[in-house]
């Protein structure tokens, strides 16, 4: 699927700037877009040393552990296939709370650590689990009580309110995050029924 | 709303505070923790780099095409039926796949259009309460070497779907409630 989309996306940027006469500029483009994501990349060095090192210490700690069992009860039931306590729960945790806060940077290492563990318990390593597709929707459907990165925009822009959208941006947040999940569960009921 | 921002500022720091007391009172070796933890932070970075460089020379190639522009005067007149403003077309199609660009829109609209004009605070609600679908299956996949995403991609795009449909309409009847 996403080798599809990636094949086509290519060749009809590429096809249609022939047509458009636009070639120069997606030659450049090209060239910016793979120095952004090496710059990305070096961001991401500095973010996800300092927060998985800091996250190992919380393991080692037993601190993990902790917000696990607290958090347990309500996620094993967005998360059935994983087992009670499962690790991944406290990253899961620290992930959701991370982007409540609109802190997107340190909530991807918090990610990947828990698709990390739950990728112990996928029975087919190169696809995508049950739990992996409720977590994705969890992000990309994330409950954000303050979009930082906006809020800041429209500040620097002299907004006459620049909190007047945290509202309703809350508030569509609930929407598209509770419509995800259950996106999320009408399609796996329907995968797992054309499975039997 | 000043709480929230102090609330935002504050949850990092002491979510470290709460994990560096905590390593203190059960003698845990912090230190060597955070360097072992560290070191695979440093390896998972680098390893993405492949996966997200592809996805941003794909995206930017269709942008630099133009050929997003062709498809938001294609779909400007089915917005304008809506009573939507067309401005935002660009944002609705750039968003699921890439956040700078989406970004980078927005700004341009406030730039634009003042940030008290109402395209400038639906666009500022859109951005803040989507995320960007692709630029998170890359990177979340990429980290564990998932290749068949399988219903992740149809379920992320349609939430983004929904998502923004709701950001408008939540919007129009906020702002139009308030003001």
């Amino acid at each position: 699927m996403v080798n599809l989309i990636w094949i086509f996306m290519i060749i009809i940027g590429l096809l249609f700037s022939f047509y458009n006469g636009t070639t120069s500029e997606v030659n450049q483009a090209m060239f910016e877009a793979s120095g952004n994501a090496v710059e990305l990349i070096i961001g991401f060095i500095a973010i996800f040393t300092f927060w998985l090192g800091m996250m190992e210490v919380a393991k080692k700690a037993g601190l993990l552990r902790v917000i696990t069992s607290i958090c347990s009860p309500f996620l094993s039931r967005l998360f059935p296939d994983l087992p009670k306590k499962d690790p991944s729960f406290g990253f899961i945790m620290s992930n959701v709370t991370a982007n409540f806060f609109g802190l997107g940077n340190a909530a991807t290492p918090f990610g990947i650590k828990a698709m990390k563990e739950m990728q112990k318990l996928n029975p087919a390593p190169d696809k995508a689990s049950r739990s992996m597709v409720t977590f994705l929707c969890l992000n990309t459907a994330a409950i954000t009580f303050f979009p930082a990165t906006i809020v800041s925009l429209r500040l620097t822009e002299g907004a006459a309110d620049p909190l007047d959208i945290v509202i309703p941006a809350f508030l569509a947040t609930l929407v598209s995050c509770s419509t995800a999940i259950i996106y999320d569960r009408i399609s796996w009921q329907i995968v797992s029924r054309r499975r039997k | 709303m000043a709480a929230i921002q102090l609330a935002s500022g504050f949850f990092l720091p002491t979510l470290i505070l709460i994990i560096l007391i905590t390593a203190l009172c059960t003698r845990t070796d912090a230190f060597g923790a955070f360097v072992e933890g560290g070191k695979e932070g440093l390896q998972l970075s680098i390893a993405l780099l492949p996966y997200l460089l592809g996805m941003l020379v794909a995206i930017s190639v269709l942008r630099a095409s133009g050929i997003l522009d062709l498809m938001t005067g294609f779909f400007s007149p089915v917005l304008e039926k809506l009573m939507i403003p067309s401005e935002l077309l660009p944002l609705f199609l750039t968003r699921p796949i890439s956040g700078s660009a989406s970004l980078g829109i927005v700004a341009e609209l406030t730039n634009s259009l003042g940030p008290d004009h109402m395209a400038s605070k639906i666009a500022a609600v859109v951005q803040g309460s989507t995320d960007t679908t692709l630029y998170i299956l890359t990177v979340y996949f990429g980290a564990v070497g998932i290749r068949k995403m399988g219903r992740a991609l149809t379920v992320g795009l349609l939430a983004d779907f929904t998502g923004m449909i709701a950001a408008v309409m939540i919007s129009a009847w906020y702002f139009g409630f308030f003001s």
